[in-house]
């Protein structure tokens, strides 16, 4: 019970600092945009996806590569709050040693459901659309929620290790460029070379992204699905790997938090 | 009745031994009192509050504070103490009422409780103008003030103040003082760190000196002052006067050495036998021709204190610091 209201009572103290802090909002909101509109607009023309348009393979991409860099503000938020004190603050009190990180990674949310809801936008003008069902499509949205949600920990547990921000923005640049673009976000999987195929294959990123275009409904009709079992159950696959990181990180972070007396 | 911190042998050490903060302290504060821990930056003050409020645990030692054991049952101390330091802020993005409420609802209080005494605090420390302002916006006497209200929102039994004043202008510190006052007066027990001495002075019914980490000296402020012996005779010569002249007539008054402030033509000594004393120091003075613009008797302050026991003062200065903080890494 405690856990629920010291949770919701972090969650709202975060909820509020994005109202007050709106420049962090703005930055949240720009960047999916300008991504849609260069990658459409730049590479859309340079690159064939077969049987398909460039636009309608790519928001997929898009998208999960955006969810992962909402993860980072998971990061960013923890360090700020321990750098000025406010974590210590909380320690102080009698709360439950989970509500911190959880409040904090439940109201980071937002800045995900935001960022798809204008990205979808911003899609529909450069002209992709859903072909699926609206339970499909909410699921889309809801997978990808669910995967930032779990990584969103892996950055809480670094933060609390390595509270700079600076490093924070840094190290996640280092491990999320590479893990979004060695996968089928932005070309077809079948223009890499061999062992980096192998590696885009199995990466967690090439599921979701592969999952959000099955239930959006934006892989054309017989098009072909590499054999890795990772992409011909992309769902499944996916979810595996969200119950994989958040059942590792959760813990772990929790754990770090309560032995940050031991410094 | 028991003591409301009571704790023995505090040892904490930073960076795998190599600084040692805290070398083996004890500190009781009784029910009701207030303990002042006296020492200059770096001295352990805030490691010690730290440990007391269970956001560090301790390499050694052991204690319980509000009634039970800080390493044993942290959380039913959390319930039960307050805390204010410049480690554990408030949230500047939040208003003041956002931020007292907020941890109103942490220490578990109802929703309206919350906002009761968010209000009820707010009131308190005359912050109700600025309670629905960003902290962001408050001047540093306001945080302040924003800050010690925070500690007091569960009503706790034992406060601890981490340098409450540090950086405030006169005004706004006899303010706080004033409320520190206050809440000893409805029956709280605090600790409170300073470098100030004359805070320590106004607010602590007895004072814990502390330097490295170690207490050096222990006591009331008069036993403290006490231990220095009597009155001292503080001089300031008028301009032009010799300062070598008035220190060789005023030797056979002194009893112990005479300080010279050679930039403000400043004289200061200790001597037995307080008003007569001055009186003949001052004849002395006239028939030897020598001026003073002022002249005075007064008891040593624990600044006098401060500078016998550690050598240098309680501001301390930053060479002195930094040649302390090599020789505990030696250590």
């Amino acid at each position: 019970m405690s856990m629920l209201t010291d949770t919701a009572v972090v969650a709202k103290r975060n909820v509020i600092k994005i109202k007050r802090v709106p420049e962090v909002l703005v930055f949240v909101l720009l960047s999916p945009i300008m991504f849609v509109l260069l990658f459409a607009f730049i590479f859309g023309g340079a690159i064939d996806v077969p049987g398909s348009n460039y636009k309608e393979f790519l928001i997929a991409g898009i998208f999960a590569q955006t969810v992962m860099f909402g993860a980072t503000f998971t990061g960013v938020g923890i360090a700020e709050d321990m750098q000025k004190g406010i974590i210590s603050r909380f320690r102080s009190l009698p709360m439950h040693p989970s509500a911190v990180l959880a409040g904090r990674t439940g109201s980071d949310v937002i800045y995900n459901i935001l960022s798809l809801l204008i990205m979808s936008l911003t899609g529909l003008l450069v002209g992709w659309s859903i072909h699926s069902s609206v339970p499909q499509a909410v699921l889309g949205y809801v997978l990808l929620l669910l995967f930032a949600y779990a990584f969103s920990w892996v950055m809480a547990y670094i933060a609390l290790i390595v509270p700079s921000v600076e490093v924070i923005n840094n190290a996640s640049f280092m491990v999320i460029f590479p893990l979004t673009f060695i996968a089928n976000t932005f070309v077809p999987l079948e223009t890499l070379p061999g062992p980096l195929q192998v590696f885009a294959e199995w990466n967690p990123i090439s599921a979701i992204t592969q999952a959000t275009r099955e239930l959006f409904g934006n892989l054309p009709p017989g098009a072909q699905v590499p054999d890795a079992w990772s992409l011909q159950n992309p769902i499944l696959y996916s979810l595996i790997w969200i119950v994989i990181i958040f059942v590792i990180f959760a813990p772990l972070a929790v754990l770090r938090y309560k032995k940050l007396g031991r410094k | 009745m028991s003591n409301a911190v009571e704790v023995q042998g505090l040892v904490k050490t930073y960076n795998k031994g190599e600084i040692k903060a805290l070398k083996g302290l004890d500190l009781v504060v009784p029910q009701g009192k207030v303990l002042g821990v006296l020492g200059p930056n770096g001295a352990g003050k805030t490691t010690a509050v730290s440990i007391l409020s269970t956001l560090l645990i301790p390499d050694a030692g052991q204690g319980v504070v509000a009634g039970y054991d800080l390493l044993k049952e942290p959380n039913k101390v959390r319930e039960n103490i307050g805390l204010s330091g410049q480690f554990a802020a408030v949230d500047e993005i939040l208003t003041g009422f956002e931020n007292l409420h907020m941890f109103g609802r942490l220490y578990g209080m109802s929703n309206s409780e919350a906002t009761a005494r968010a209000n009820e605090l707010l009131a308190m420390f005359n912050l109700t103008d600025a309670g629905n302002r960003p902290a962001k916006g408050y001047s540093g006497g306001m945080r302040r003030r924003l800050d010690v209200a925070g500690a007091l929102v569960a009503r706790p039994q034992v406060i601890f103040l981490d340098e409450p004043t540090t950086g405030l202008d006169p005004q706004s510190r006899l303010g706080l003082w004033k409320t520190i006052r206050q809440l000893v007066a409805d029956g709280a027990s605090l600790l409170l760190t300073t470098q100030y001495l004359e805070e320590a002075d106004h607010l602590a019914d007895s004072i814990v000196v502390i330097d490295h980490g170690e207490e050096i000296a222990a006591g009331t402020a008069d036993e403290l002052k006490t231990q220095l012996g009597g009155d001292r005779v503080e001089l300031t010569l008028t301009p032009g006067q010799s300062i070598e002249d008035a220190k060789s007539a005023l030797a056979q008054f002194a009893s112990g050495e005479i300080q010279v402030n050679e930039e403000d033509a400043q004289l200061l000594f200790p001597v037995d036998g307080g008003t007569t004393t001055l009186t003949r120091v001052l004849n002395e003075l006239e028939s030897k021709n020598i001026e003073t613009i002022d002249a005075g008797l007064r008891r040593p302050t624990l600044d006098d204190v401060f500078l016998s026991l550690t050598g240098h003062t309680a501001e301390g200065d930053l060479i002195e610091k930094e040649e302390a903080a090599d020789e505990t890494e030696v250590v």
